[in-house]
Order: structure tokens, then sequence, then C-alpha cells
């Protein structure tokens, strides 16, 4: 089912996102009052939710430019070197926005 | 059930208060990263009170930004929605996590506390809850800082978003990706993760060659989580 984000489509998204994360904030402490949840399921679910942001990303690393492409890899690097998020997400937007502007 | 027992998820306006207060420099971040949404949201061309909605009610800043990236003229739903419950999923472990305290308050406010569950506020209360400490104030207190922030940024990135002529020259288009890449290269990274993140990463660009439009994102999802399951890590 689409629906158009113009107008009043952009608040039913917007309601559809709020109940389904409510869900998730729910879920977890609604199901343990009546069962632990078991290990393979808590495995499950921490594969799953790394995997959705591989998943979103995979096709913007081989769809977008260099520059884009450039930015992704100058995030994981600083990622990987000192672990800030902040720092990690401004060198690459600085790195696209560069590269964009020495190779436009 | 002892003294200090109940004293740990004791919950009153004075703890409440003290992590609200523990948690504004960490906030700081935050007004950052919700100044990125606002501006991306802009970008995208969602309208400024949608967004600020959006912030308010959902409160979750990896699928608000995972939702920009599935935008366009129209959306599907259940992909957006599937997409929003594997990206937020790590909430139920976060809830499962802290049953033990959460279970001595009354559902409205066991419920009403989890209402503002995040990333930062969980970690946190959890390390306290397990060194015996008390942490429920922390937890609610804590979150209603990071919430009211997380608010504030976005209509700061808002107004904003709305004085820059060219974003993609600037590199702003890429806000979602890195912000969404520094989550996932910020978490665990072992063997059995990158074997999961290539699974992952397969199977959605072959849904995406093959398969409906946004669909990419669910088939990824799942075959990663598939492979976590099967492939467990040693208990504990």
């Amino acid at each position: 089912m689409s629906i158009e984000t113009g107008g009043y489509g952009a608040l039913v998204i917007v309601i559809v996102m709020t109940l389904v994360t409510l869900a998730t904030r729910w879920g977890g402490v609604f199901v343990m009052s009546f069962v632990p949840i078991s290990y393979r399921v808590q495995q499950f679910i921490s594969a799953m939710s790394g995997s959705v942001l591989v998943a979103l990303l995979a096709p913007l690393a081989l769809n977008g430019d260099n520059g884009a492409r450039l930015a992704l890899l100058a995030t994981a690097l600083t990622m990987l070197m000192v672990k800030k998020p902040l720092l990690a997400i401004t060198m690459g937007i600085v790195t696209a926005a560069v590269y964009r502007y020495l190779f436009p | 059930m002892s003294d200090i027992d109940s004293n740990l998820h004791e919950l009153n306006r004075s703890n409440i208060w003290a992590g609200f207060v523990q948690l504004v420099p960490l906030s700081i971040f935050v007004i950052i990263f919700g100044l990125a949404f606002g501006l991306a949201a802009t970008q995208t061309g969602l309208d400024a009170w949608s967004t600020i909605a959006m912030s308010t009610f959902v409160f979750a800043g990896a699928s608000q930004f995972a939702a920009m990236e599935l935008w366009g003229q129209e959306i599907s739903l259940l992909p957006l929605a599937i997409t929003v419950f594997a990206i937020n999923a790590r909430h139920l472990l976060m809830g499962a996590t802290l049953y033990p305290w959460l279970r001595h308050l009354p559902p409205s406010k066991r419920y009403g506390v989890m209402l503002v569950i995040t990333d930062a506020n969980w970690a946190m209360s959890l390390q306290k809850f397990s060194r015996g400490e008390p942490a429920m104030g922390l937890l609610f207190g804590g979150g209603l800082t990071l919430w009211s922030f997380w608010v504030f940024g976005t209509w700061l990135g808002i107004y904003f978003g709305n004085a820059i002529q060219d974003p993609v020259s600037l590199g702003l288009d890429m806000v979602m990706g890195c912000f969404l890449l520094a989550m996932l290269v910020g978490g665990k990274k072992d063997t059995r993760v990158f074997a999961i993140w290539s699974v992952a990463a397969i199977a959605s660009l072959l849904a995406y060659w093959f398969l409906p439009a946004n669909s990419h994102v669910v088939v990824g999802a799942l075959a990663g989580g598939i492979l976590g399951a099967i492939w467990m890590e040693s208990e504990r």
C-alpha cells in the first residue's frame, strides 16, 4: 500500500512510525512480563538491527557519485580510528564537499 | 523484598530532576544530531510541522533518517513500517534487560518510563542498576533531557535548512548516509558480525536489482537477522 507524502500523507506516515516505534519500546517489557525472551531471539534481533543499516547503505554506496563513496569511506575510517560519531559524520560531509568542489 | 532493593526503583520528582540534569552535557550532541535531521528532512521536502511531529512522537534518530532515505512522491507503508521496526527492534532488548527493575513499578509508570527509552539513558542506567545503585530517575529524567534536546535540535535544523541554497555542493546530502554508517561502525565488530553484514549487503543488493522498490531494506535485515539466529555467539 502506497501513500502520497504531501498533505495529510506525511501525518499518516508519522503516526505509523510512532506506533511501530512505541511497539518496540513497550514490547520487550510486555513480553518479559509473560515469558523471558530466548537467547536465539535476542541474537536474531541484534543481528537484524545492524543488518538493516547495511541494507540501507549498500545501494547508496553502489549508486552514489565518487563524492558520496569517499564520504562514506571517510566516515568509516574516522569511526574505526577515533570512535567519535560526530567527528566521523563531519569528516564524511567535508570529504563530499571538497571532492565535489575540486571535481564538479 | 529488602529496603535497598525497593529504593533501587524509586521514582520521584527529585531523582527525575537529578537524572535530567545529569544528561544535559551529553545532550549538546543530541542537539547537533537533531539539527542534522531537521536539515535532512527539509532537503527531502518534509514540511516543518511533520518534521517536528516526527521528532516529538517517534524520537528514534536512525529510523527517522532511514525514513528520509525511503521518502519519495509516494511511500509504501509496509516496507517503511518494517524498516522502522527493524531499526528500532533494539528497544525490545533494552526493555527486556531493564525488566528486573521495571517490574517493581506499577504498569502505568513502567510503560511511562519506557516512552523515553533510548540508547544513552538505557546504557547508563543499566550500568548503575547492575552495580546495585538506584537509576530509575536517571532512566526517566535523562530520557526527558534527550527527548527535549532532540526536538529542539530538529527545530534548529529546519530553521537553518531553509537558508541553505545548494545542499549537495556542501555535502549535506550525505548527512543521512554518514549518520547511519557511523552508528553501524560504532557497534560490535568480529568475524560473526562481518559475516552477518556481508549477507545483509548481498541480499539487499540482489533485492534492489530484482525485487520491487524499497523491499531491499527488509530483505537485507531479515537475511542478516536469520544468519545471526543460526550462528549464535557463545552464551555469555
